[in-house]
């Protein structure tokens, strides 16, 4: 009896520090990135980092703009908002509101298939199918392109989006749509006039962890958007982002160096982006459930 | 728990207080569920609470065992006594076990009869084989399920009918030899003949347990119970002899709701 | 315009839209297959890679992920389960369960690169693991733990409240009743949970970019503090540092690992519908 209470207060012991640990590893995230990153802003202030025009690490001497980074990362985002928000949140309310039962099943499974498609997979075929594209459509003289990153990360985009703004459709109350029906209004009627405002607060949060998913993407990003760490003008030259950026370099600096550190500051605003993006979306997520 | 037994047999000629509730509120967030309720039970006999919906007997009830603390918006006041020995006193587990519980619907778990009636047992560190069959016969047979089922004891426990899961569920309870026994609203879902055999099961069940009963069925307080309490709006309107209760009740409300104007 | 006959073209529009999305999901998998299948080999999956990669096979890189995925599901499944009791049996409405919720919604944002930058700082260079199975199998641990946390929390609170009342009633103790009228009811939502958290780890590049991938390795990893070769690095170095190297070893990679992860969704999907069939409660 004695030994049952004293291993159960043991086990509940470690429930609970499991059940912190999600926070305390936010925090250490946090903490990390600042230990690494901190320093950096001694030798660059924030505001040369952040608006600075150029992005040459290794030259000499070495300047850390991450500028063009910043937009190269919004005009993929951008791009990917522009192919995956309309497509995903029509596709949400067919599957929810019109598919039949047996071809929601398949639609869906289809959506979870694409989610579970590696990135770097993902990378690897826009390269051999997407990329050549770009370059014949648009007589470009490369097909690394912000556009070929913008359609890739759309698609990676829509099954957060997708099965997000589904359950939204679904948790809004059958009653609202039946009391449309009942005054003579179509199902479409129904739906874009009472559904759609209904379930207006969870499509906006799908939409916006959509975002952050396609600003945190790494892999994909970077094997199809050519890597050129300069002010974007249009979608059909190369970019640059954040991630790629990270991911690109961290293998060739070398550690201490001022170069390592701004990897580190770029993943501090990362980090913080990503962040806020979620806490609003959960805030979204949260006042449509009450 | 063997010798409480001893006593509580050897004490039955007198009446003895079981369970006493003095001055106790419930509440759980801001609505107050029950109403400074005082009350006692006797061993060996059969309360049986009725009541309207909302009227505070199932909370009464699951106060008893202490199962209403598992609500996160609940707060008491007051005190209820097992023995002479304030509930909140005992660990939970302790309580829990000297008080069982039967539930509106039948709970089988979804695993076969004979883990069902053993499932107690086996928690409460009891291992041995022969001392569990014994447990399991004993327990099914005082529920009047055994000639039923005791050549089917390894078979999934929700293949059997209503009836028979709810008197499953009363020798699940038996089976870690509580000393009162709490039935809510237990033949609700079940059929007159099911309810006639749960009712006959807990005549024979108070010779050595005390119970308490609450239920929507008037009638059926009045077929089992020794005495009645008749509950309304987290209030007790009155506490008797069963007979008195359904024949010459004091209060007008009672006689309402016994004649079926209201609830 | 008649209503009915708008919404039907609304409808088709929204069909067509769906199409979209399905449509390229067919494509990826089809190029894969068709361009992939036929550089499959025992001795593709079998052998060392020779010649800067563009010979041989990639064993190693198989390897590696497979010792990879499995240390990190070791790690982050009891933490991950626990936490999900946590919440579900044990948590109260407070600011601190609230802050929780905030900190798994948070940890399933952050960018897959920041878990990278993360995993070198703490695991390579504080804690000295160094760019090790350890550190990558560590990160990969916590990325993963949202997936394992929100799953093995909807199957715990899948399993019917009356279950706990029934063996609280009983005078069983809170965590014997987690334990024996809880959890075996939700291993099998846990376990697809967990499966499907494997695949994604299967499928990661950039948290082990630092973390522990190698470029090329002529032995296979002794311990878990040597660096691994990982099938998705192999393929983005194949794929963007190695020219040269025949279109179909690429392709022959890339269905490799698209088949091991779809293989461990698949086997998450089939028990998740094999349970709900069998459900008996």
């Amino acid at each position: 009896m004695n030994i049952r209470s004293v291993k159960e207060f043991i086990i509940e012991k470690l429930i609970f520090l499991s059940g912190i640990a999600s926070i305390l590893f936010v925090v250490l995230i946090f903490v990390f990135l600042l230990k690494e990153g901190i320093a950096f802003f001694k030798e660059v202030p924030a505001g040369a980092f952040v608006g600075g025009k150029y992005w040459y690490p290794i030259s000499d001497p070495e300047r850390f703009g991450i500028l063009p980074l910043i937009l190269g990362s919004l005009l993929v985002t951008f791009g990917a908002i522009l192919v995956s928000v309309p497509v995903s949140i029509a596709s949400a309310f067919y599957i929810s509101e019109v598919a039949p039962a047996k071809l929601k099943d398949i639609l869906k499974t289809g959506i979870e298939m694409l989610a579970a498609i590696p990135s770097v997979v993902l990378g690897f075929i826009g390269m051999t199918t997407l990329v050549p594209w770009v370059k014949k459509t648009f007589h470009l003289p490369t097909g690394l392109t912000a556009l070929s990153g913008s359609i890739m990360l759309g698609l990676m985009a829509m099954p957060t989006i997708i099965s997000i703004s589904e359950d939204a459709i679904n948790a809004v109350p059958k009653s609202y749509k039946e009391g449309a029906l009942a005054l003579g209004a179509t199902r479409w009627q129904a739906m874009y006039r009472v559904v759609i405002h209904a379930a207006l607060p969870g499509i906006i949060a799908a939409s916006m962890l959509g975002i952050g998913r396609v600003i945190g993407e790494t892999m994909a990003v970077m094997m199809i958007t050519g890597n050129a760490a300069v002010i974007p003008q249009t979608f059909l030259q190369p970019v640059r982002t954040l991630t790629a950026t990270i991911a690109a370099e961290m293998g060739e600096t070398v550690h201490g160096s001022n170069h390592y550190y701004s990897l580190f500051a770029i993943g501090i605003i990362l980090f913080i982006l990503t962040f806020i993006i979620n806490i609003t979306a959960d805030m979204f997520l949260h006042r449509n459930k009450k | 728990m063997v010798e409480n037994k001893g006593k509580s047999q050897k004490e039955k000629g007198k009446s003895q207080v079981k369970i006493e509730v003095k001055e106790l509120n419930i509440w759980f967030g801001k609505a107050l569920a029950l109403n400074s309720l005082n009350l006692e039970i006797q061993a060996n006999e059969i309360l049986g609470v009725i009541g309207p919906a909302n009227s505070g007997k199932t909370s009464f009830l699951r106060q008893l065992n202490r199962l209403n603390e598992l609500e996160l918006s609940f707060k008491m006041s007051g005190e209820a006594f097992l023995d002479a020995k304030n509930i909140n006193q005992l660990k939970p587990e302790v309580l829990r076990k000297r008080v069982g519980m039967i539930f509106a619907l039948p709970q089988v778990l979804p695993m076969s009869i004979y883990d069902n009636v053993t499932y107690g047992p086996r928690m409460h560190g009891i291992n041995n084989k022969q001392e569990l069959a014994r447990i399991t016969e004993e327990a099914l047979k005082a529920s009047f399920l055994w000639d039923e089922v005791k050549d089917r004891l390894k078979e999934f426990a929700t293949k059997l009918s209503g009836g028979q899961q709810q008197r499953l569920c009363i020798s699940r309870t038996l089976a870690v030899r509580p000393e009162v026994i709490l039935f809510d609203e237990p033949c609700s879902g079940l059929d007159p003949i099911s309810t006639a055999k749960v009712e006959e099961s807990m005549l024979r069940l108070k010779e050595q347990y005390t119970i308490v009963l609450v239920t929507n069925n008037t009638k059926q307080a009045a077929r089992v119970a020794d005495r009645t309490a008749f509950f309304l709006m987290g209030e007790l309107i009155e506490i008797d002899k069963t007979h008195k209760i359904f024949t010459a009740p004091r209060d007008k409300k009672t006689e309402d709701y016994i004649q079926g104007k209201f609830g | 315009m008649k209503t009915t006959t708008k919404q039907k073209i609304a409808f088709s529009m929204l069909f067509l839209c769906t199409i979209i999305v399905i449509l390229p999901v067919l494509f990826v998998l089809g190029v894969i297959i068709k361009n992939g299948a036929k550089g499959i080999s025992w001795n593709f999956l079998t052998t060392m890679p020779s010649d800067g990669m563009r010979q041989g096979g990639i064993y190693p890189a198989i390897v590696g992920t497979l010792y990879l995925v499995s240390l990190s599901i070791v790690f982050s499944l009891p933490v991950g389960v626990m936490a999900a009791i946590y919440l579900n049996e044990y948590a109260k409405d407070n600011l601190l369960t609230r802050l929780i919720r905030l900190a798994i919604v948070n940890l399933a944002g952050v960018s897959s690169v920041v878990y990278g930058l993360f995993g070198l700082a703490l695991f390579v260079t504080f804690m000295k693991f160094g760019v090790s199975i350890l550190s990558g199998a560590l990160t990969l641990a916590i990325m993963n733990l949202p997936v394992i946390i929100t799953a093995s929390r909807e199957a715990l609170a899948s399993v019917p409240y009356s279950f706990r009342e029934v063996s609280l009633s009983l005078g069983l103790s809170r965590w014997q009743t987690i334990r024996h009228s809880v959890l075996p009811f939700a291993i099998p939502g846990i376990l697809t949970g967990a499966i499907l958290s494997l695949a994604r780890a299967a499928g990661e590049t950039a948290p082990i970019l630092f973390t522990v991938a190698a470029f090329y390795l002529p032995n296979l990893p002794a311990s878990v503090f040597d660096q691994a070769m990982a099938l998705p690095y192999h393929l983005y170095i194949i794929s963007t540092q190695i020219p040269n190297i025949s279109i179909q070893t690429r392709y022959a990679t890339a269905f490799v690992l698209v088949g091991i992860v779809f293989t461990m969704n698949i086997i998450a999907v089939v028990l998740r519908a094999r349970l709900r069939k069998k459900k008996k409660w």
